[in-house]
């Protein structure tokens, strides 16, 4: 038995302990969010977060996240009908083409901000060179964290006015 | 502008709850002589597009076109609204379901003229093309870069407009006032003079039982409010929270997972098989071996040999239980082929020259060779090319009482449908097809293999069944881009004049026109290929054979330029002049690229003009080249797309078909070797990642020409961009791909003769 907390729920499975995490989260859990592109990790299509660190889930063993907090996509957004900073920039470039490795690109991007909120463009190439877009979206990517990075700078400087904005304008978006 | 419309339909039906449904339908045109008998009899129409005007006043367009990644939905939901004067926020689109009523037959007119400026030279050509895709219709297929070009234009517009116009009659009536004082503006029909403001919704049915008007009145680009207009994506929200369902994000209650592994050698079979230790692991549950498959349809087609399959309750034991098993494949006759031999045969086909057949033959091209004061030869080779597309394939399937249900993103839905069928011996209305969004299609979902698969193990397990491919299997049974070998001859005159040209490659495909050149004068020209036929199965990629021919023909352009002494932009230029809205889109990419300035060590600059799927685009790509390593500074596209619908959906097509373009450049190689791909993975088969992606800057004009396509036309050019910068760094020439494999930091000097 594996205990994991996943957005902050508490789950437990069964599976064997050496399944890789991507499949229990896919399948047992049936957060498909997470997907599935190479299984070596080459591709960071499975990435999630592991206790806030961006890892591929399609290598980690189900074992090795026991006791953890795993975040998925599902659980970026802070609250229900709200959006991460990343996620209403990404709206706002209009990043994504098939979207398929979107999941993975933005909890890479999440992980990236929290460790460092004012990314370089070497800073951002570093922590975005595992994950492929075989749409060819990194420019709009590399700008969309830029936004993002910002809207939480001018969070912390002069109040939240900023990101509040951006988010309540992607919101809408949401909604059409 | 009016002229097609003789040959629109219009119909309309009341839905239950006072809403109206119209439907366009195209009826043969009297282009296409003998057409008619493929298409339809006489009185017969078929409606392809269909807009829905719901109680609440949201209209709801009905796509017959599946979304891949290029924003296709919101383009001609784009098309539908601005004819229709429509609140963007109250005009949604809905893909259509794999039913004939939708069938895609205006991907057929896109391919008539004048949609399509073929060039004079080729016309006789198209009608073998059109016939093809005649019989192949009762299609609905994304693929040509054709959505916006053929359904949106003769589709959606039209029924937008009809719909206004009906709308405003039927309001007019009601309210007793003259038509021409009724508006329609932001879904609200409006009589100023009464202040009389009402939803489209209100006049729902009372249009509906009007006679459509057979020629609407479409506006034209000034009016334009919508068209042209920057709007958001409307599915982009469920991309970035994880909600947008792929069809490998379906669930089923009682589903087994599968995996699959298909005879490595193209054309061979499977010799023995022992699973013994697949069925031993826990949650395996069967080990099925699975029947050559294939697909006649004209669109489509297949072959594709015996494979394994291992079901499990998951992915991960049906994963390890694939690699448990022990295969022996049958020896075949493909087994000593190589990717050397492979171009060993091309190289002895092209210069034996046997039954060669003719694209462009013009002038007396071995009197004016014999005359130029200059000859250069040159052979270029283009390897094969997997899709990879971001989602591996993958398909859902329930099969219950001889009908089956199946789950998956395809660029083809009806002939998906039918293949299925076929493969099951079921009638095509026994099989329902749900496509979900696809992650990448590039070509590669057009075949229905993957599909067939999915469906076979279903009716085996009795139980609902997801099959996952592994990368691997997706990097080694593609239907690839061709490998193909030009070899080129040219004669320039004493002033530099390019004179001659001549171009023998193997194997035609599509479009037609690919190999052209669209240089001009020219004092002979001869462009053909011979027939060098090898046992990969090959399909369509992102561009189709524009992608090779258009490296080939660029960079042995440029060949001809610098062999002239003269500056690559300039001698295009000059060889334009008399096709100005090429020339135009030339111009924009080199001045907004500011060809000419200098540049910093190790750093060239290069130049590819391409027109392709109706659209033009020409690129500047810069390029430091330092010990040997390559690194794409920057690319500048211009593009003249007649007009961009949805400029930020053309802008991130264009860098995403330049991304595309540049991975296979820079990495692209599939490898044969003992009649099998070597490639497996990402690892071996790399994708461009985000730190060697160059700034893109994309420039748009438009001409106001027919509206062409986006999703393919920013590929070809690059590679030949990226290969004449490379030269200009260098001074090597780039004549086979991928640039990765070639060593750009040899130097002369490092070479140590024996005295
Ligand atoms: S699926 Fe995990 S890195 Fe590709
Ligand atoms: S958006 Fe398609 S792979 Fe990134």
């Amino acid at each position: 038995m594996t205990v994991l907390t996943v957005n902050g729920v508490k789950q437990e499975t069964s599976v064997d302990s050496s399944t890789p995490l991507l499949w229990v989260i896919r399948e047992q859990l049936e957060l498909t969010g997470t997907k599935f592109g190479c299984g070596i990790g080459q591709c960071g299509a499975c990435t999630v977060r592991l206790n806030g660190t961006a890892i591929r889930s399609c290598l980690t063993p189900v074992a090795a996240a026991d006791g953890q907090e795993i975040q998925t996509i599902e659980g970026l957004a802070p609250s229900d009908g709200a959006l991460h900073s990343l996620q209403a920039a990404w709206i706002k470039h209009q990043v994504p083409q098939c979207g398929y490795c979107q999941s993975g690109q933005l909890m890479s991007a999440a992980a990236l901000l929290e460790s460092n909120p004012t990314p370089s463009d070497e800073d951002i190439d570093l922590a975005m060179e595992g994950n492929i877009c075989r749409c060819g979206m990194y420019g709009r990517i590399k700008a969309a964290i830029k936004t993002a990075a910002k809207a939480g700078a001018d969070n912390t400087a002069d109040g939240t006015a900023d990101a509040l904005t951006i988010i309540a304008t992607a919101k809408e978006t949401a909604d059409e | 502008m009016n002229k097609w419309t003789r040959r629109s339909f219009i119909t309309t039906g009341l839905l239950a709850g006072g809403g109206l449904m119209v439907g366009v339908a195209l009826r043969p045109g009297n282009r296409a002589k003998g057409l008619a008998q493929h298409v339809t009899s006489e009185g017969e129409t078929f409606v392809h597009t269909w807009v829905k005007l719901d109680a609440n006043n949201v209209v709801t367009a009905i796509v017959p076109h599946a979304e891949m990644g290029q924003g296709v939905g919101t383009a001609l939901t784009q098309m539908l609204a601005d004819e229709l004067n429509a609140d963007w926020n109250l005009v949604k689109f809905e893909e259509a379901p794999a039913i004939t009523p939708f069938a895609n037959h205006p991907i057929l007119k896109g391919m008539l003229p004048p949609g399509v400026e073929i060039p004079e030279i080729v016309v006789p050509t198209v009608d073998g093309l059109l016939m093809r895709t005649a019989q192949a219709l009762n299609l609905q297929i994304t693929g040509g870069s054709m959505s916006v070009r053929s359904t949106g234009v003769y589709g959606m517009r039209v029924a937008g407009a009809a719909v206004q116009e009906m709308l405003r009659l039927a309001a007019a009536e009601a309210w007793q006032v003259p038509l021409d004082q009724v508006v329609a503006r932001n879904s609200q029909l409006i009589h100023e003079a009464s202040s009389r403001t009402e939803p489209y919704s209100a006049f729902a049915a009372a249009a509906s039982e009007m006679t459509p008007p057979s020629t609407p009145q479409l506006k034209t680009p000034e009016e334009f409010t919508i068209i042209g207009h920057h709007v958001e994506r409307h599915d982009i929200p469920s991309k970035v929270d994880g909600t947008a369902t792929f069809a490998l994000d379906v669930r089923l209650p009682n589903m087994l997972y599968a995996t699959v592994r298909r005879t490595p050698t193209f054309g061979g079979g499977i010799e023995s098989l022992d699973d013994s230790k697949a069925r031993a692991l826990p949650g395996v549950v069967d080990v099925i071996r699975l029947p050559a498959s294939k697909a006649e349809a004209l669109v489509g087609n297949f072959t594709a040999t015996e494979s394994v399959a291992v079901v499990a309750e998951g992915y991960w034991p049906a994963k390890q239980g694939l690699d448990a098993l022990k295969i022996v494949w049958s020896e075949t006759a493909n087994d000593y082929v190589s990717s050397a031999s492979i171009f060993e045969q091309f190289d002895r086909d092209i210069s034996a020259g046997v039954d060669r057949e003719v694209d462009v033959a013009e002038g007396d091209f071995e009197a004016t060779m014999a005359n130029a004061a200059q000859v250069i030869e040159a052979d270029y080779r283009a390897p094969y090319l997997a899709h990879t597309c971001m989602e591996p394939l993958n398909a859902t399937a329930v099969v219950e009482d001889g009908r089956a249900e199946v789950w998956v993103g395809c660029q083809a839905p009806l002939p998906f449908r039918q293949a299925i069928a076929d493969a099951m011996g079921f009638d095509a209305e026994n099989v329902t097809l749900h496509n979900c969004f696809m992650g990448g299609g590039f070509g590669r979902k057009s075949r229905a293999d993957y599909a067939i698969q999915a469906v076979q193990l279903a009716a085996k397990m009795g139980r609902p069944v997801q099959l996952i491919w592994t990368r691997e299997e997706d990097v080694r049974q593609d239907f690839y881009r061709p490998a193909v070998q030009s070899r080129f001859r040219a004669g320039l005159d004493k002033d530099g004049n390019l004179t001659a040209w001549e171009n023998t490659y193997v194997d035609k495909h599509e479009p037609v026109e690919a190999p052209l050149i669209p240089y001009t004068p020219l004092t002979a020209s001869n462009i053909g290929y011979v027939s060098s036929p090898t046992h990969v199965p090959f399909g369509a990629w992102r561009s189709v054979d524009h992608s090779q021919h258009g490296f080939f023909t660029e960079s042995f352009f440029d060949e001809v330029a610098v062999a002239a002494g003269q500056d690559p932009y300039e001698y295009r230029a000059a060889r334009l002049a008399d096709k100005p809205r090429q020339l135009a889109v030339l111009r924009k990419a080199a001045e907004a690229a500011g060809w000419g300035a200098p540049l910093g060590e190790g750093q060239g600059r290069g130049i590819s003009f391409q027109e392709c799927f109706g659209s033009i685009v020409a690129q500047v790509v810069e390029v430091t080249v330092l010990d040997g390593q390559t690194q794409v500074d920057r690319v500048v596209a211009a593009v003249d797309a007649g007009i961009a619908v949805s400029p930020d959906g053309l802008s991130a097509q264009i860098e995403s078909g330049i991304i595309y373009g540049l991975t296979a450049a820079l990495y692209g190689e599939i490898t044969i070797e003992n009649g099998a791909v070597k490639q497996s993975n990402f690892s071996d088969y790399e994708a461009l990642r985000i730190s060697a992606a160059p700034k893109i800057e994309t420039h748009i004009i438009n001409s106001g020409s027919a509206i062409g396509g986006a999703g393919e036309p920013g590929t070809p050019g690059v590679a030949p961009a990226l290969a004449n910068a490379i030269f200009d760094a260098t001074g090597f020439r780039v004549r086979s791909l991928p640039i990765n494999l070639i060593d750009l930091d040899y130097k002369v000097e490092d070479v140590v003769t024996p005295a």
